[in-house]
């Protein structure tokens, strides 16, 4: 499919091929997203311009363009990279020190595996990350561990271990800046970034 | 020495530092006991010129901020002195600097010749002896390194007045930081130990990790998502070109360390979520895998003589010190304290490990004996981390990072007697400093 030809790919005007959302999306405030998005088929192009603010989204006009159908490329759309960025979910959360993952996680990696395998055009990097709390080396060692739980996880749900690679950023890439736990449990997470593979 | 060792000062001196092994390498005491610092005059080194005039001045400041820094002295404000010194030759007037109470004093002279070149003479004085202190040395130097021939006297003063070996001719390599908590930029600098002369060495396009100087101070190894994963690269000080260190893709190398011999390097590399120790020559590029565990290994460091390795791991629930044979082979735990233990260095003397604590919520940066005996912790704050030894292992420098939204890193310095700590002027944030060696 051509990726680039969806209203909302060139609306966002990102630099890449792939959907880095990185900010204050917890995953409470997707479930909410994804249950407006269902009602309002005018809402990618809005969370595209700034998938991380949901007062914007949540503004968006009812009445607006799309009402009664879905835009490919939407949210809406099951095979579209805002679908498994917020409806599936495109991370998972974890505990002090921990790289199990929760009943919860494993739902949203069930949804996350399922995804991938319909939409093949997709690879993606398991990105790892700790909290502000320990030292820099075992931070991102731990990033690692929970970012191989994921893949291995999909991995285990049949998605081809080639189309996964994880990656570590430790402590270096909060998206909670407050320092107590409400931001640290955000902030102790594997996210799931997509980006189609390159055509050549 | 041994006129050394008859002057008051010297007598006094030892009483404040500790030399060496005499009664054990650690003498508790002195944390607990009040320092008074010595008080000393740094006089403007005397010039026949006016361009030597101004540097004159400038030395002699930096000479004081050196040892005032290190809080074993107390700088006398030249509005206190009675007598001016005029000529680098002249007698001193002892019952002047006596009457201000200067127990040492510091007199020069500053020449620049035609050729820019900048030469230095010093004489150290012992006030309530009457006498010199050490021959009086000259240093020649150009004018851009004048900071570095100061640095030089003032190693020369320390060293005469405590025994110790001196620390101020080093510099820092560190992790400049600018942004907010959420979009740092990070780019690898170094500078003076004082925080002078700031040079970056990378961009900021992407994360740099924990630089760390080669034994001779010509090289840093660091950390650095230059590729999209974190590799550890080489960087040449002198001309800053850098080259990546083998690795195979899927895996992860960081917490690199150089081995005594400036060509072995010992790091962690992460493949399949599982974090290990491995050291790389660095002339054939052969790596040889050091632990095997499921549990992370991180965060080694050599003992200076090359033969053991410390570090950290979970093996035991939480992140604990471990020291094994550096060819790898058995490890022993040697931290047992309440809390979690990371990032240990061992001091250059030997006789220590250096390391970050976390315990009850607070960080600490602490020392212990390298059989974990004596721990004590130098800091507490909301992050300290990160320590790194002074040439002289008298001294540390660590990470602060202040807490919550608006938090920003700084490095610190702090006596491994856990007395004098200071904030080391940084003009951005800055983070996982490396002190180099003493400068030849």
């Amino acid at each position: 499919m051509d990726f680039r030809a969806f209203p909302w790919r060139a609306a966002c005007g990102r630099r890449k091929l792939s959907i880095t959302t990185d900010k204050r999306v917890g995953r409470n405030d997707m479930k909410h997203l994804s249950k407006v998005a269902l009602l309002c088929a005018g809402l990618a192009l809005a969370a595209c311009t700034n998938a991380d603010r949901f007062d914007d989204t949540n503004t968006v006009d009812l009445n607006g363009a799309g009402a009664g159908g879905f835009a490919p490329g939407s949210a809406q759309d099951p095979n579209s990279p805002l679908y498994f960025q917020q409806a599936i979910g495109d991370r998972v959360l974890f505990a002090v020190d921990q790289s199990t993952l929760s009943p919860a996680a494993m739902g949203t990696l069930d949804g996350q595996a399922q995804w991938l395998m319909s939409n093949a055009d997709y690879t993606a990097i398991i990105e790892g990350h700790a909290d502000e709390q320990g030292t820099r080396e075992y931070n991102l060692a731990l990033g690692a561990r929970r970012a191989n739980s994921v893949q291995e996880y999909l991995v285990s749900k049949g998605v081809a271990p080639s189309r996964l690679k994880v990656v570590s950023y430790g402590k270096e890439r909060p998206i909670e800046i407050c320092s107590s736990e409400a931001c640290y449990a955000k902030n102790r997470r594997a996210v799931t970034v997509i980006s189609v593979v390159p055509t050549s | 020495m041994m006129r050394y060792v008859l002057s008051l000062l010297l007598a006094c001196m030892l009483w404040a530092v500790p030399v060496t092994a005499q009664d054990g390498p650690l003498r508790i005491e002195i944390t607990e006991g009040v320092i008074e610092p010595m008080p000393f005059a740094a006089p403007d080194f005397v010039s026949d010129n006016a361009a030597g005039a101004e540097l004159g001045r400038q030395i002699a400041d930096v000479i004081a901020a050196d040892l005032a820094g290190t809080g074993l002295f107390r700088e006398i404000q030249p509005e206190a002195f009675i007598s001016k010194i005029t000529s680098f030759s002249s007698p001193v007037q002892f019952a002047d600097w006596k009457a201000i109470n200067a127990q040492a004093l510091i007199t020069g002279a500053v020449s620049v010749d035609d050729g820019g070149k900048v030469i230095v003479r010093f004489r150290l004085f012992d006030v309530f002896a009457g006498q010199e202190l050490g021959d009086g040395l000259q240093l020649v130097g150009t004018q851009a390194g004048w900071r570095r021939i100061a640095h030089k006297v003032a190693d020369q003063v320390y060293s005469r007045i405590t025994g110790e070996a001196p620390y101020f001719d080093s510099r820092v390599v560190f992790v400049s930081e600018t942004g907010p908590k959420d979009a740092r930029q990070k780019r690898l600098a170094i500078m003076d130990y004082d925080g002078a002369n700031v040079k970056y060495l990378t961009e900021s396009s992407s994360i740099v990790l924990a630089p760390r100087f080669s034994p001779n101070g010509d090289r840093v190894l660091y950390t650095s998502y230059e590729s999209g994963f974190p590799r550890i690269y080489l960087l040449d000080v002198g001309s800053v070109q850098r080259r990546v260190l083998e690795s195979q893709d899927g895996t992860m190398s960081f917490a690199p360390r150089f081995g005594p011999d400036g060509q072995t390097v010992v790091y962690s590399l992460t493949r399949g979520g599982n974090t290990d120790l491995y050291r790389m020559d660095l002339t054939t590029g052969a790596n040889t895998r050091l632990t095997s565990a499921p549990s992370i290994e991180t965060a080694p460091s050599f003992s200076p003589d090359g033969s053991q390795i410390v570090f950290e791991s979970d093996r035991s629930g939480v992140p604990q010190i471990y020291v094994m044979p550096a060819g790898g082979g058995e490890a022993r735990r040697i931290s047992f304290g309440q809390g979690r233990y990371g990032t240990p260095v061992w001091s250059p003397r030997g006789d220590l490990i250096a390391f970050t604590k976390q315990s009850k919520g607070r960080f600490h940066i602490g020392v212990m004996r390298t059989d974990g005996s004596e721990e004590r912790l130098l800091t507490a704050s909301f992050l300290d981390e990160g320590p790194t030894w002074a040439p002289n292992g008298r001294v540390i420098m660590f990470t602060r990072e202040t807490q919550g939204a608006q938090g920003r890193a700084s490095l610190y310095t702090v006596d491994i007697t856990g007395r004098n700590p200071r904030q080391v002027p940084t003009s951005t944030g800055a983070s996982d400093p490396a002190w180099s060696p003493l400068q030849d």
